[in-house]
């Protein structure tokens, strides 16, 4: 059996960028910042692309729901070996409030749409880490999850996968079709090399709006407010441990 | 250790990094000019080293095939160098020949049954170019040469001795040589501004980090003026270069074959601007700068031979300004300003004849932009003047070339920024505003440079000057030593 896979790859800030909160308070700013791939979705990729070079599965698909700009992203799976991408088009302006239950909507239709038989996500995106798409995906198909992963075979019409759980590891079996998430170990994500970049121009991207695909983007909460974290104070220095256990004490910390 | 590392080389293999304009389906990456010279920032703003040893290979070493090879050239020899599988090497100059490349002494001469050349290392009326192979056999070299920079590229000295040449490997036809060289150089120079453009990125970056991290007198040093005019003065260097690189490679791209004397203003212009930009960078940083650890220092050693090698700049300033003077590349200076082009990618459409910087100044409001006008303008009075005074001896009057040289750079210069500028705020670009700061100090100051240089032609005080420099010269070369006396006497 030979799948098709897709996998979801978000346009987010930069992980190397100082993050700084719009003068409003209900955002950061994004406008001149740096966006590159969620790192996590690097990672599904990645696993995707493995799985077609092992011939466990035919095609990869990148599907990106982001304004103009999330087709970058999907270029760059297809870089790193995505076979096509489909690009859900959401307005610049309504990109920060759209949640997981929209983006598990859309990609549960576009399961049905393209017969996907795997999908891929990163396990959050680390923008608004969530990490809810993939369980709100599996939940909507009523496909078995494997969320967490760091490992994954394939046993005839199964998948053992490895998760990353509290404490240690934890191997478990899922039924295809299913929905994984990936987690930082399952693999290292490969640089796209300058040939497979200049085939990725020519490979196809589909494009769509959330309502061709009869998923409403309204949003169910609003964002009352956004802040810095708070500055850490500077610490003092102490003379012995005596001094220490009392200054813990003062500062009601033992 | 001075080489690029292997796995670093296999890394660069792998990523197509030796073939980047080598057409696809002969092996390469079939990148063009624009998109090489946004690579080749990349690895400017890493290691230079590393970006002559790429830039030798193929930004030099096997541009003549790429250029001027026939089909059966290009299928045979390109394939090979792409993969980086075989390095390519770039051979002019000899130890009594630099910049008058026209005078080197290397023989060919064809075999009687015309079938081949035999090669030897020592003039010939014409210079020929080959393709010689390591394997045709008599092709030897020296040991790498000890370098202050650009370590991990290997630089030695090739020797041929009855190396036998196919008639085939002839590179762009007996006799046609000196063309050839010259196309590659030309084609190549852009290449070096991206790549410095990348080199300020990085030592503005460490100056930045620096500056607003360090306190003195109580106070972050980035609020004192003295620290404020080098940032800026930086920032504006690295614009000026940035955009010289991609209107070059746009326009290349867009099929223009005039890009000789902005080739040339671009490589002297962009290495003595890195330079300067790492100098200040190391000078924010004081002591700290000084020090290896800061990162800047190898820098600095790296980026020294950018002044000197693919055509020095002080040759590079007679070739601009003889070019300027014969008339034809001012044309193609006015013209540019008539279309003044937007660097990269991302055209706009030019606006109509004679109207650039009008339109930069209706549309957006750029007052600036006349001036740029009026020194064109001054420009051209001041060289048709110096060419009718002169005539035929212009070459000599390497003084006053010079000038001219500089005020063209500032003229061009002028131009392309005002070109990016006016597109970033045109396009409303985040970084609109503070683009049009940048362009506007960089073109008054331009202006009054371009002003003080066509001054200096005809002034008869610095004309005076010229002949007392002159002279002070000789004194030297005559008594071989400084000729002024300590003033103890002793």
């Amino acid at each position: 059996m030979s799948l098709r896979v897709l996998v979801g790859v978000k346009r987010v800030i930069d992980y190397a960028v100082k993050i700084r909160v719009r003068p409003d308070k209900l955002g950061v700013v994004t406008d001149g910042v740096k966006h590159s791939m969620n790192p996590f979705d690097e990672i599904a990729i990645e696993e995707a692309v493995r799985l077609k070079e092992k011939k466990i599965a035919k095609e990869v698909v990148a599907v990106s729901c982001g304004p103009t700009q999330a087709q970058e992203t999907i270029r760059t799976a297809l870089a790193m070996g995505a076979d096509r991408g489909i690009h859900v088009e959401i307005p610049a302006k309504e990109v920060e409030r759209l949640e997981p239950i929209h983006v598990a909507k859309i990609m549960a239709k576009l399961v049905e749409l393209e017969k996907a038989d795997l999908v891929v996500l990163g396990k959050q995106a680390i923008d608004d880490d969530a990490n809810a798409t993939a369980q709100m995906t599996a939940a909507l198909l009523d496909w078995p999850q494997a969320t967490f992963a760091s490992k994954i075979e394939k046993t005839d019409g199964e998948l053992t996968v490895v998760r990353e759980i509290d404490g240690g590891l934890e191997s478990i079996k899922v039924k295809l079709p299913a929905v994984i998430s990936a987690d930082l170990r399952l693999n290292e994500p490969r640089y796209a090399t300058l040939p497979n970049i200049m085939k990725a121009k020519k490979k196809k991207i589909a494009k769509m709006k959330a309502s061709d695909l009869g998923v409403d983007t309204t949003p169910h909460y609003d964002v009352v407010e956004v802040n810095e974290p708070p500055v850490r104070e500077a610490g003092i220095k102490v003379e012995n441990v005596d001094t220490l256990v009392e200054k813990l004490k003062e500062g009601g910390l033992v | 250790m001075e080489r690029v590392d292997e796995d670093t080389l296999q890394g660069l293999r792998e990523m197509g990094a030796f073939g980047l304009q080598v057409p696809a389906e002969l092996g390469g990456v079939g990148l063009n000019n624009t998109q090489y010279a946004r690579l080749v920032e990349i690895v400017g703003s890493h290691d230079l080293g590393v970006g002559i040893t790429l830039g030798a290979h193929q930004s030099i070493g096997f541009k003549g095939i790429l250029i001027s090879g026939t089909p059966e050239q290009k299928a045979k020899y390109l394939p090979r160098v792409a993969s980086g599988e075989q390095f390519a090497a770039f051979a002019l100059t000899e130890p009594s020949s630099g910049s008058d490349a026209g005078s080197i002494r290397s023989r060919a001469v064809p075999s009687e049954d015309g079938s081949h050349f035999v090669l030897n290392g020592t003039t010939r009326d014409k210079v020929t170019a080959f393709i010689v192979e390591r394997s045709f056999g008599g092709v030897s070299n020296g040991a790498p040469e000890k370098k202050m920079g650009i370590k991990a590229s290997n630089t030695a000295e090739v020797y041929f001795e009855d190396t036998k040449i196919p008639m085939e490997n002839v590179l762009g036809g007996v006799g046609k040589g000196f063309m050839v060289a010259m196309e590659i150089l030309n084609n190549g120079r852009f290449g070096m501004a991206a790549a410095l453009s990348g080199t300020m990125r990085y030592s503005i970056k460490k100056a930045i980090d620096f500056a607003t991290a360090r306190t003195q007198f109580g106070r972050r040093i980035d609020s004192y003026g003295a620290i404020q005019e080098k940032l800026a003065r930086m920032a504006m260097l690295h614009y000026v270069t940035e955009s010289m690189a991609y209107m070059i490679s746009s326009n290349m791209d867009a099929g223009s074959k005039d890009y000789h004397l902005e080739a040339a203003i671009s490589k002297c212009f962009a290495s003595e601007a890195a330079w300067s930009v790492t100098d200040e960078a190391i000078q924010v940083m004081g002591g700290m700068g000084f020090m290896k650890e800061s990162g800047l220092e190898r820098v600095m050693r790296d980026l020294r031979i950018f002044r000197i090698f693919e055509g020095t700049n002080d040759i590079l300033r007679l070739f601009v300004a003889l070019t300027v003077c014969r008339g034809q590349s001012l044309v193609v200076l006015q013209q540019a300003l008539k279309y003044p082009a937007p660097t990269g990618s991302h055209r706009v459409n030019p606006p109509a004849p004679g109207e650039g910087a009008k339109r930069a100044k209706r549309a957006i409001g750029f007052a600036d932009a006349g001036k740029i006008d009026d020194a064109v303008a001054a420009f051209g009075a001041s060289s048709e003047t110096l060419l009718m005074k002169h005539g035929k001896g212009i070459v000599e009057q390497q003084f006053l070339l010079n000038r001219l040289a500089n005020a063209a750079m500032d003229v061009y210069s002028g131009m392309v920024v005002l070109s990016r500028a006016s597109r970033s705020l045109s396009m409303n670009l985040p970084s609109c505003t503070h683009e049009e700061k940048l362009a506007r100090v960089w073109i008054n100051e331009a202006s009054d440079r371009i002003q003080l240089n066509l001054t200096a032609l005809r002034s008869a005080t610095s004309i005076s000057n010229f002949e007392d420099m002159a002279a002070i010269s000789r004194d030297l070369c005559e008594h071989g030593n400084i000729v002024a006396q300590r003033p103890l006497g002793i």
